[in-house]
């Protein structure tokens, strides 16, 4: 969706402002924020893909003044909510009114460091043979959904040259939505910066996406 | 940070710092979380995640060609022997900064970052400004971190868009030969994995 979230060559949000001997964490909120965040991703009740989408989802005024662990904890209340995990009273009371739902798995802290070693591959059995090869032209579609797309504005509707073919992964635009994860070819395609931002462009630039087939047409 | 810039961060973070807590005892009072689990967790990402192993990675590299050779070719099986792996670094590729060519991450989108061997990113590699800028304007990002690069160098911009997560290997500085890999590995900065810095000059260390 054409949400906040997608920032490319957007101006005025001033320096980027690096913190010198930075903290991991600026406030006990944070940590916990995190860790509460990932305990209930290793309950795995809806994928990664979903927990973007809700956060893109925010209205632009409020992702763009909250603070990223905010951002966080906020989506994940809206989505425990909406999936009817909790009810909104009890994100107001801070506690339980009504017994929780059998989950399939609660990850418990033996588990912590083997869930994290093996994470989740998203690389899958392709379906197809791939319809792009490393070197290929290409045009990116132009698309507007409404839904999870991980197509970037600025890159949409641009030439470009495939670069590297990364096998068949799980589809961000269906996984988000519960439609499945229907697996599709992933690519990184490479831009030329006046392609993307005109003759002015820095002409020492290149630009690369990780790019699924269905966003691709040959060029 | 003065006295009263510390009083409105306080009580800006007290209303979120207070919904925090009521979701964490809400979700343990549900049975959805173990708060075990939650602090072991924060533990991992604050003490044993981070990005000195992303340094060692880079101190391998390096070192040994061997390494070097298969982490061009599959990332994340080289990562790996050095004991690194899983979440947000399921996918690896290391990418190669040289005299004539500057690498730089970005994920325009969110926030996508190789934790297993980065940790947790910093604040400002999720912030807007950062992710607005590095994709049309990386130089003026560059000299944002103190980085000046000549005009001739190509730089290229990696949107991480999927699930693929990627390392800048830095340009190892001169006047490093023979060192050991451990030694190496302290020239080796978080920023300079990102492409947002340079390695340490050795004398740094000294």
């Amino acid at each position: 969706m054409n949400g906040a979230q997608d920032l490319g060559g957007m101006m005025g949000f001033g320096p980027v402002a690096p913190e010198h001997e930075e903290p991991i964490f600026h406030a006990e909120w944070e940590r916990r924020a995190l860790g509460v965040t990932l305990a209930i991703g290793g309950a795995r009740l809806w994928p990664g893909d979903a927990n973007r989408f809700i956060r893109e989802s925010l209205p632009p005024a409020e992702y763009l003044s909250k603070s990223y662990y905010d951002i966080w904890i906020t989506a994940l209340a809206k989505m425990l909510e909406r999936k009817g995990f909790v009810s909104a009273e009890e994100l107001v009371a801070g506690q339980a009114l009504s017994p929780g739902k059998p989950l399939p798995k609660v990850l418990r802290a033996d588990e912590v460091a083997s869930t994290l070693a093996l994470g989740s591959r998203y690389d899958r059995p392709a379906p197809a043979p791939a319809r792009f090869a490393a070197g290929d032209k290409v045009l990116t579609k132009v698309i507007n959904p409404a839904t999870h797309t991980r197509l970037p504005r600025y890159a949409r509707g641009k030439f470009g040259v495939v670069e590297a073919v990364h096998g068949a992964h799980v589809f961000p635009d269906t996984n988000a939505h519960g439609l499945g994860e229907s697996p599709q070819w992933l690519y990184t395609v490479r831009f030329e910066a006046k392609h993307i931002w005109g003759e002015d462009a820095d002409p020492s630039l290149t630009i690369s996406i990780d790019a699924f087939e269905p966003y691709l047409d040959p060029a | 940070m003065s006295d009263d810039d510390h009083d409105h961060d306080h009580s800006e973070m007290s209303e979120v710092a207070a919904r925090v807590r009521a979701l964490e005892t809400l979700l343990t009072e549900k049975g959805y979380i173990d708060p075990a689990a939650v602090d072991a967790l924060i533990e991992t990402y604050e003490s044993k995640i981070g990005p000195r192993n992303g340094a060692r990675v880079v101190a391998r590299a390096w070192s040994d060609l061997d390494f070097l050779d298969r982490l061009r070719r599959d990332a994340t099986a080289a990562i790996a022997e050095l004991g690194f792996s899983g979440r947000q670094g399921e996918h690896m590729v290391a990418v190669e900064n040289g005299p004539d060519r500057h690498n730089l991450v970005v994920c325009t989108l969110c926030s996508c970052y190789p934790w297993p061997v980065l940790g947790l990113p910093p604040v400002w590699y999720k912030s807007p400004a950062y992710r607005s800028q590095a994709v049309i304007a990386p130089r003026d990002v560059l000299k944002q971190f103190g980085v000046e690069l000549p005009e001739t160098t190509q730089i290229r911009v990696w949107d991480s868009t999927a699930e693929i997560r990627y390392l800048v290997i830095p340009e190892r500085p001169k006047g490093t030969e023979g060192w050991s890999e451990e030694r190496l590995a302290e020239l080796v900065s978080r920023d300079s994995m990102i492409g947002a810095g340079l390695a340490r000059l050795p004398e740094a260390t000294t």
